[in-house]
Formats: structure tokens, sequence, C-alpha cells
């Protein structure tokens, strides 16, 4: 794990909160209410070319400019599923605000690992959300002007 | 069928035969499940409830001992070496072909083709009896229903050959409509490729009047009997297609082979697909002749064990029966549809009159992903997905279903695991 991710207080938080929902219905039942929590996105943004591929079900992601911080991405995502659209939310939690260049280094895997999602998802589930997070650095990384890492 | 199958016993094969397994008049279920030794793990602290055996089956321990006593006492390559341990492994590779001629009822063993899987077999009818015998204009007819492995081998012959895919609707049950059946064969029509058992939905196709149909229009018919190979009793005489192909994995044997079956006077005529060792009769730089069908189709060292293994699974599901597999499985299918049937907001897709143990559903709410992930975690494995048939989930407008399909190990407990656990799902949306 770099120092990038054990220093991360939003990833602390939601590692806190994880923890403490020690019961693994407890932690579907928070990352459903995550997703239901995250704004849908409009049917028109759910083209193909925003669609991550590596899921079971249906997932989209999109990336503007953070109108809050300069220089910063703000991602949206959706899914048709609850609990894929919930894990959709925590990727947004961890990456949104960050400029390319910091997610570029962010140890995704390792913050991954911290949740315990990594471990709590089968593999084909898992490869939905690294395609996800490939997805997601692959963005920064056009911002960026950088070649995917 | 004996008097084409008696030819000497291998010496090996009589060595190293698998004992038949189960032959117990009354269906025990107990004892059946105490020959796989998977089926006593636990998945996250349950007990695990395996209903994923459209995707892939679990193996016996007759297959498992098949297959570790090859590679320890009687491995090498066959149908080349002079010695002693080359003889035995081809007179056991020889031997598994003859178990599977006897399996599919087919007259003679040289109709029997080892290949890679399912998928391969179909690839290897459309690239060499389709490449000769379908041309442009020409007309192969499928069902909505079809699993991928049977439409994209088409749709690559489309793209050589210009020929054209008319496809099946179906009727509301989920069984291919008859009327537009009869309506699309035609004069051009060269080829019908359908399922004997749908994958998703688990229909039985009316195979035989299809048959008769695509016949007296001048076509011939391919079976993917992928699903139907361990369900039920399968014979290509009765049944009168051209070809049929299946899966071992799916039939309780290893994965890495499958089966196609073609009269021989059909294999005869076909040109190889792949070429290299154990095809050739005789190789000059100038010109190479092929040896006769099954070895023609089976260039290169094949899987070697796994059809010992794929012997052993068919000699395994011939000890029980598979008249008694099938009765078994139409219980845990009544049962499993009054269970699911009464739970609110669950749509079942497929209600054909005659089916197989394959429930493919939806509920009211949750995607099949979700739906998919607390089964897992309540230890019930089952698939979720496309299941490689997105026309058929197309046709039905979802984007995915769950399926829990059943084999010949599941009991009505675990008929009653998936329910609950179902329930569960409805607990979290």
């Amino acid at each position: 794990m770099s120092s990038e991710t054990a220093s991360d207080p939003r990833l602390e938080e939601l590692a806190e909160t994880f923890e403490f929902l020690d019961d693994w219905e407890e932690r579907y039942r928070y990352i459903i209410d995550l997703g239901n929590e995250l704004p849908p996105l409009d049917e028109a943004e759910k083209t193909p070319a925003n669609k991550v591929e590596g899921c079971v079900s249906q997932v989209w992601l999109l990336a503007d400019e953070d109108p809050q911080h300069a220089g910063a991405l703000r991602f949206r995502g959706d899914s048709d599923a609850h609990i894929v659209k919930g894990l959709v939310a925590v990727l947004l939690q961890l990456f949104n605000g960050r400029t390319p260049s910091e997610i570029l280094v962010y140890d995704a895997r390792g913050a991954l690992d911290r949740l315990d999602l990594a471990g709590h998802l089968s593999p084909s589930r898992s490869n939905g959300l690294f395609s996800m997070v490939k997805r997601i650095r692959a963005m920064a990384a056009e911002r960026a002007g950088a070649p995917v890492q | 069928m004996s008097e084409v199958l008696n030819r000497e016993t291998p010496l090996a094969a009589a060595e190293h035969a698998v004992p038949g397994a189960n032959r117990d008049a009354a269906y025990d279920v107990a004892r059946i499940r105490a020959d796989f030794p998977i089926l006593t793990r636990e998945v996250y602290g349950k007990p695990l409830v395996y209903l994923d055996n459209g995707a892939s089956a679990q193996k016996p321990v007759q297959v498992l001992d098949a297959m570790d006593e090859a590679y320890r006492r009687y491995y090498a390559n066959v149908h080349r070496g002079i010695h002693r341990l080359s003889q035995e492994a081809t007179d056991a590779f020889e031997a598994a072909r003859d178990k599977v001629a006897r399996f599919v009822g087919a007259p003679n063993h040289d109709e029997i083709v080892f290949t890679r899987g399912a998928t391969e077999a179909i690839n290897l009818v459309a690239n060499s009896w389709g490449q000769r015998h379908i041309g442009e204009g020409d007309e192969i007819v499928l069902t909505v229903l079809e699993h991928h492995a049977n439409i994209v081998p088409w749709q690559m012959l489309r793209e050589r050959t210009g020929c054209v895919l008319k496809v099946v609707p179906l009727t509301p049950e989920g069984s291919p409509d008859l009327q537009v059946y009869e309506s699309l064969l035609g004069p051009r029509t060269k080829l019908v490729a359908v399922a004997h058992i749908s994958n998703v939905l688990g229909t039985v196709l009316p195979v035989r009047q299809m048959i008769d149909m695509a016949h007296a229009a001048g076509a011939k018919v391919l079976l993917d009997g992928c699903q139907a190979a361990p369900h039920m009793p399968i014979d290509m005489r009765a049944l009168g297609c051209d070809f049929y192909v299946f899966s071992s994995h799916k039939l309780y044997g290893p994965t890495g082979i499958g089966v196609l079956w073609a009269p021989f006077e059909t294999l005869n005529e076909m040109p190889p697909y792949q070429g290299g060792g154990e095809m050739i009769d005789r190789v000059t730089f100038e010109e190479t002749t092929f040896k006769s069908p099954p070895h023609r189709f089976e260039a290169g060292t094949p899987a070697i064990v796994e059809a010992i293994g794929l012997g052993a699974a068919v000699d395994y599901v011939e000890g029980i029966g598979l008249d008694a597999i099938a009765a078994h499985e139409e219980s845990l299918l009544r049962y499993a549809t009054e269970r699911l049937s009464a739970i609110d907001g669950l749509t079942l897709y497929g209600t054909a009159k005659e089916k197989a143990a394959i429930l493919s559903f939806n509920l009211e709410g949750p995607h099949a992903h979700d739906v998919g992930t607390i089964l897992d975690r309540s230890g019930v494995a089952v698939r979720c997905g496309h299941h490689c048939a997105q026309p058929l989930m197309d046709f039905l407008d979802v984007p995915a279903t769950s399926r829990a399909s059943f084999g010949l190990y599941n009991t009505h407990a675990e008929v009653d695991a998936l329910a609950a656990a179902i329930e569960k799902v409805k607990d979290f949306f």
C-alpha cells in the first residue's frame, strides 16, 4: 500500500464504516444505500462510449471538470444493478475532486483491498470493479495527456 | 450396436475399467452425492448448493480416478508409439470413443470425432461441411434461443460465403414457433442448426418434428446437445439428425473435450478442418493425403486423458441410468417451479411443457447481478447474466436473468435452500 493511499482520509472514513459493519449483509446493505444516493445518469448519457466492459450488469462512467476544484475531475456513474451502483459510488468517493495526475498515482488496488472489497467479491465481479478503475484511470490519463499505465 | 462395437476389448481399457456406480433401482441421491468430493465443501461458512450445472457440472471421483490412473500408470502419446505405454494409452483412448458411440447410439465408433468442446465441434461443421456445401444465397435456419456458439460460427460462414441466416421466433412458452419455422424452410435451406435443449429456458425443442420438416425441405440438421446429453437418453438412430455436438464438462467429465457425431458417409466426404500430425495418411511437400474419419478431424495430439475421463463420465451416468437421471431432475424441476412460482415478484422464463431442470428468473427490483451476489453469499451458486444468448435476452426484453440449473446430484432440500436465499434477496431491495 502506498503512502498516498494510507494517508487518504476519505478512504479511512469509508474503511472505518466498513469495519463497523462486520456482517456481510450489513455491508451489502450499506453499499446498496450508497448506490441509491447516487444521482442517476440521464438516459442520453448511457451511451456505448460511456459503458464499461467486463461486468455482468451494465455500468456507465463519465468525467467532467470539477466545478469546485480547478484542474480536478468529477466523475459520475450509474449501473442497472444496485450493488454494482453502490460500488460505483465507493469509487466516486475515492476519486472525485482529484487531479488526473493524483488519480494516476493513486493505489486503487490497495484501497479496494483496504475496504476488503476485492476479497469479498468473486473474481468476475472484481473484474467489473477493476474494469471501472481502469476506465477511471484511462479518463484521467486522457486529461493529463499521458499514456495509460 | 454390439455387433459393431464388438471389436476386441482393449486390454488396457479392461485393466483400467471404471466400475459402474449406483446401479440400484431406487435413486439414491445421498449415495450419488458421496461420489462428488466438491459437494462436501462450504462457501462463506455455508454448505455449497451448486445450481450452475448448465454452465459446467462437477466431477465424480470415478472420473477423477480414471484420469489420475491414466497419468500415473499408462500415459503416453496415442496412435504413434510402438511401445507398451503408447499402446495402452491408445487402447484406453479408443475405448473412450467406443463408450461415447454407445452412449449416443452411434452405429459406428468412427462416427465419433473428439473436439476441444461443443463450440469447436460446431466450428468444425461450419468450416468443413459448411464451407463445401453452403454458398451465396443458401440459407441456414436458427432459432432465437441459440447459444452464441450456435450463432457466431454461422455468421462467420455468412461472411465467407454470402449465405443467409433465418431466425425462428419463440412462442410465449419459449418454444420455437413451428408455423414460422415451416415457412422459413425452402429450397435454399441447406442447414437447420438448433439447440436440443435451451440453456436458458430449459425448453426441450420438438426436434423430431423439426428434423422431419427440415429433411422434407432437403436440409440437414445440426443439434447442439450440450444441455441434453447430461439430462436425458440421446439416441442418434432415433433422432435422425445429421450432426450432433456436446461437451464433456457439462456431462460430469473433464473440460477440454467435446464430441461431434455425424454419419460416417457425411464425415467421410468432409474436408479436414485443421492440418497437422495424427490426421495425415502421407505427406510430401507436393501433396498430402488424409486419414479417414474420425482421425482426419483430430489434428495434433488429442486431449488423451480428457477422453479417458469422458469415457469414465459416460460409464458413470449410464451406471445411474439416463432415464433415472431424467426422472430425478424432472421431480426437481416440478418442485422448484412450484417453490419459485410462489415467490412474490418473481418471473420465470420458459414454461414449455417439455422442459429440462433449468429455471431462469428475475425478481422485481434487483438486477440479476444483485440476485446472484446475495445468493452467492448464501452458498447458492447460480449463473447470472445473458448466458451467451443475447438474442434471447433481447427477445425476452431483459438485460439478464438468474439461472438455476440442476444436475443429477441436486436435492429437494437444495431447492428449499434456493427459495430461502431468493426470499433473503428480497429483504435487501
